[in-house]
């Protein structure tokens, strides 16, 4: 468990937030610039002094009401920026081993090689961190705070500079990331897209406070917040390949916790295995019978649980919950998932939608081009 | 060359070599405080240690000869403390030659230290390295051209100082007669070719000292690795 109790007032910026976060995966700080993300993970690491108390994996870096405080450098934690901050002076084996150096033998659990390894720099490793490109410095960055056996990494828009390309080629690393090593991540972004790809958990942060914190399905898919996710709002889903239709390059998708299935392009993920597909609200419409004679390819049954007020007075955003699977109830992880919509009040007074109705959620196939591939988990 | 024109050389090297060992001990912390402070105070002291690069090194001399004189806080200090006084020793000349130099071993400092970003060395702190530990792996090595330089321009001013030392020291053989000092005994003795060895010996040791400084400039500007 990482608890963080912060409190930090400045000219024009006042930080509050009091959050008790899993220690296990991604945990993404989401918000607009200047909502105070950074400050959190800085205050986390030790290098902004903010009032109260941060607790990581049972150990207390600081706590005010005793005095107690762990200067950054004896807190083991990973941290890596947007910039990289490598050490010009020393190459990449020596920017490796700078940290490494530091930690006593007993704790260290990480192996350099497997660090190398996983983010693939092993043929950098004598070259000076200058001649390196945008991307192979992310990486060295990450495998220097990785080697130190952190108990936590903090991740600061560590993708913001990179341009797509470069992005595309960082992420899959940081999928690998995820699935070797058990080392529970802060990752602050502006970037949905990344959250969606990479997050378990999310905290949706705005001018110094949490509007939201939770698992990240669940609070993507909540319907009071749409001045926060704008455009963008819409769930992340868990899926696996099921069934494969190579004359059309298709892929038959079975969604987690539920009988549902929908087709999507195929994008070569191995039958069986897990992604991840995010589906934006704007890309999904609602029937109240089975469409025929349409090029929707995909169709679930459903029904409405909530409806709200979008950021448009013409719109609304319906959250539908999908059928669950047949037979026995599930635990909890096999809740069924929900969708959001994002509809005219026309469109909703038109159908006649209430909670409760039963509806067909419509998908076009390729809608879910947006789909994210995502890492086992 | 004399045998008084030999001391007089040692006596400027050991003084150059004492006081560069001292302006590089005050200088640094001096330096890192201007480089990082975000005091309101940053600008007067500035000014305080830049301060001996504009005023007239009599004027220098002067009040420091009224400070460190018998009658001067500083000499009552070093009298109470058992050292005795300052004016016309060894000593006393490395105190002058520190104030006087300062500028030119803080601001090249300034300027490296400067020039390195927080965030290199918050990199460092969250890789386990202590505020000590983080001062001479990271900033000594990346403000290495700034201590060369500092180095450099330190020694060369003080062997190159005339008007403060003449004031603090006056012009005792073996004890305060330094290289400069000797070079005007001889002018005003009309020993024009014993001052022209000495002048000569300095000509050598500046453009030395300024052609060293200009190619380790280059060499790094030169050099991709350090770009």
């Amino acid at each position: 468990m990482i608890e963080a109790r912060l409190h930090l007032q400045r000219p024009g910026f006042e930080l509050s937030l009091d959050a008790h976060l899993p220690a296990t995966g991604v945990t993404a700080l989401f918000g607009p610039s200047g909502c105070g993300k950074t400050t959190v993970l800085r205050a986390i690491a030790g290098l902004e002094r903010a009032a109260g108390r941060v607790v990581v994996a049972g150990e207390v870096w600081q706590d005010d009401s005793t005095g107690r405080w762990v200067p950054p450098h004896r807190r083991a934690l990973g941290y890596v920026i947007q910039e990289a901050a490598l050490f010009p002076h020393l190459d990449v084996n020596q920017n490796l081993q700078y940290g490494l150096r530091r930690v006593p033998a007993a704790q260290r659990q990480v192996p350099l090689e497997q660090v190398v390894e996983l983010l693939g720099i092993g043929h950098l490793m004598q070259r000076r961190t200058t001649s390196l490109s945008g991307g192979e410095r992310q990486r060295v960055a990450i495998a220097r705070a990785l080697a130190t056996s952190p108990r936590l990494l903090l991740m600061d828009e560590p993708l913001a500079a990179l341009d797509a390309a470069r992005k595309a080629e960082v992420l899959p690393y940081l999928d690998r990331l995820q699935a070797s090593l058990r080392i529970p991540v802060l990752y602050v972004s502006h970037s949905l897209e990344e959250v969606a790809r990479l997050a378990d958990h999310l905290v949706l942060m705005a001018a110094g406070k949490a509007l939201a914190i939770g698992p990240l399905s669940d609070v993507l898919s909540r319907v009071d917040l749409p001045q926060a996710f704008g455009d963008e709002a819409g769930v992340v889903l868990q899926a696996r390949v099921t069934e494969r239709d190579p004359s059309w390059q298709l892929v038959r998708l079975a969604l987690q916790g539920s009988a549902c299935t929908l087709w999507a392009r195929d994008q070569g993920h191995a039958l069986q295995q897990p992604v991840r597909l995010r589906l934006l609200a704007r890309d999904v419409g609602l029937a109240i019978s089975p469409q025929s004679g349409s090029s929707i390819g995909n169709q679930l049954p459903g029904t409405v649980v909530v409806m709200a007020p979008d950021q448009h007075p013409a719109l609304m955003l319906v959250k539908v919950q999908l059928q669950a699977q047949a037979g026995p109830p599930g635990g909890a992880d096999d809740q069924p998932p929900a969708v959001l919509a994002r509809l005219t009040r026309r469109s909703v007074q038109e159908l006649g939608l209430q909670v409760g109705t039963s509806v067909w959620v419509l998908v076009k196939m390729v809608a879910l081009m947006e789909a994210v591939a995502g890492s086992a988990r | 060359m004399t045998a008084a024109d030999w001391s007089a050389v040692r006596l400027t090297a050991e003084l150059a070599a004492t006081s560069t060992f001292v302006l590089l001990l005050v200088g640094t912390p001096l330096a890192w405080w201007l480089a990082r402070t975000p005091s309101a105070l940053k600008p007067l002291w500035a000014s305080l240690i830049t301060l001996p690069l504009v005023l007239p090194p009599t004027v220098l001399g002067f009040y420091l000869l009224l400070l460190m004189g018998p009658a001067g806080p500083v000499g009552e200090l070093t009298r109470a403390l058992g050292i005795g006084g300052l004016p016309f020793t060894f000593a006393g000349l490395v105190v002058a030659s520190v104030i006087s130099s300062l500028p030119f071993v803080v601001q090249p400092l300034q300027q490296a230290f400067e020039a390195i970003s927080p965030r290199t060395l918050e990199a460092a702190a969250t890789l386990r390295a202590g505020p000590w530990d983080r001062f001479f792996t990271v900033v000594v090595p990346l403000a290495r051209p700034g201590f060369l330089t500092a180095t450099v321009l330190g020694f060369a001013h003080t062997v190159g100082e005339f008007g403060v030392v003449l004031m603090i020291g006056g012009n005792i053989p073996e004890r305060t007669r330094v290289l400069s000092v000797a070079v005007y005994d001889h002018v005003e003795a009309a020993q024009f070719e014993a001052a022209h060895q000495l002048a000569g010996l300095m000509v050598v040791f500046a453009l030395a000292v300024v052609l060293l400084l200009y190619l380790v400039n280059r060499r790094r500007h030169d050099s991709p690795a350090l770009a």
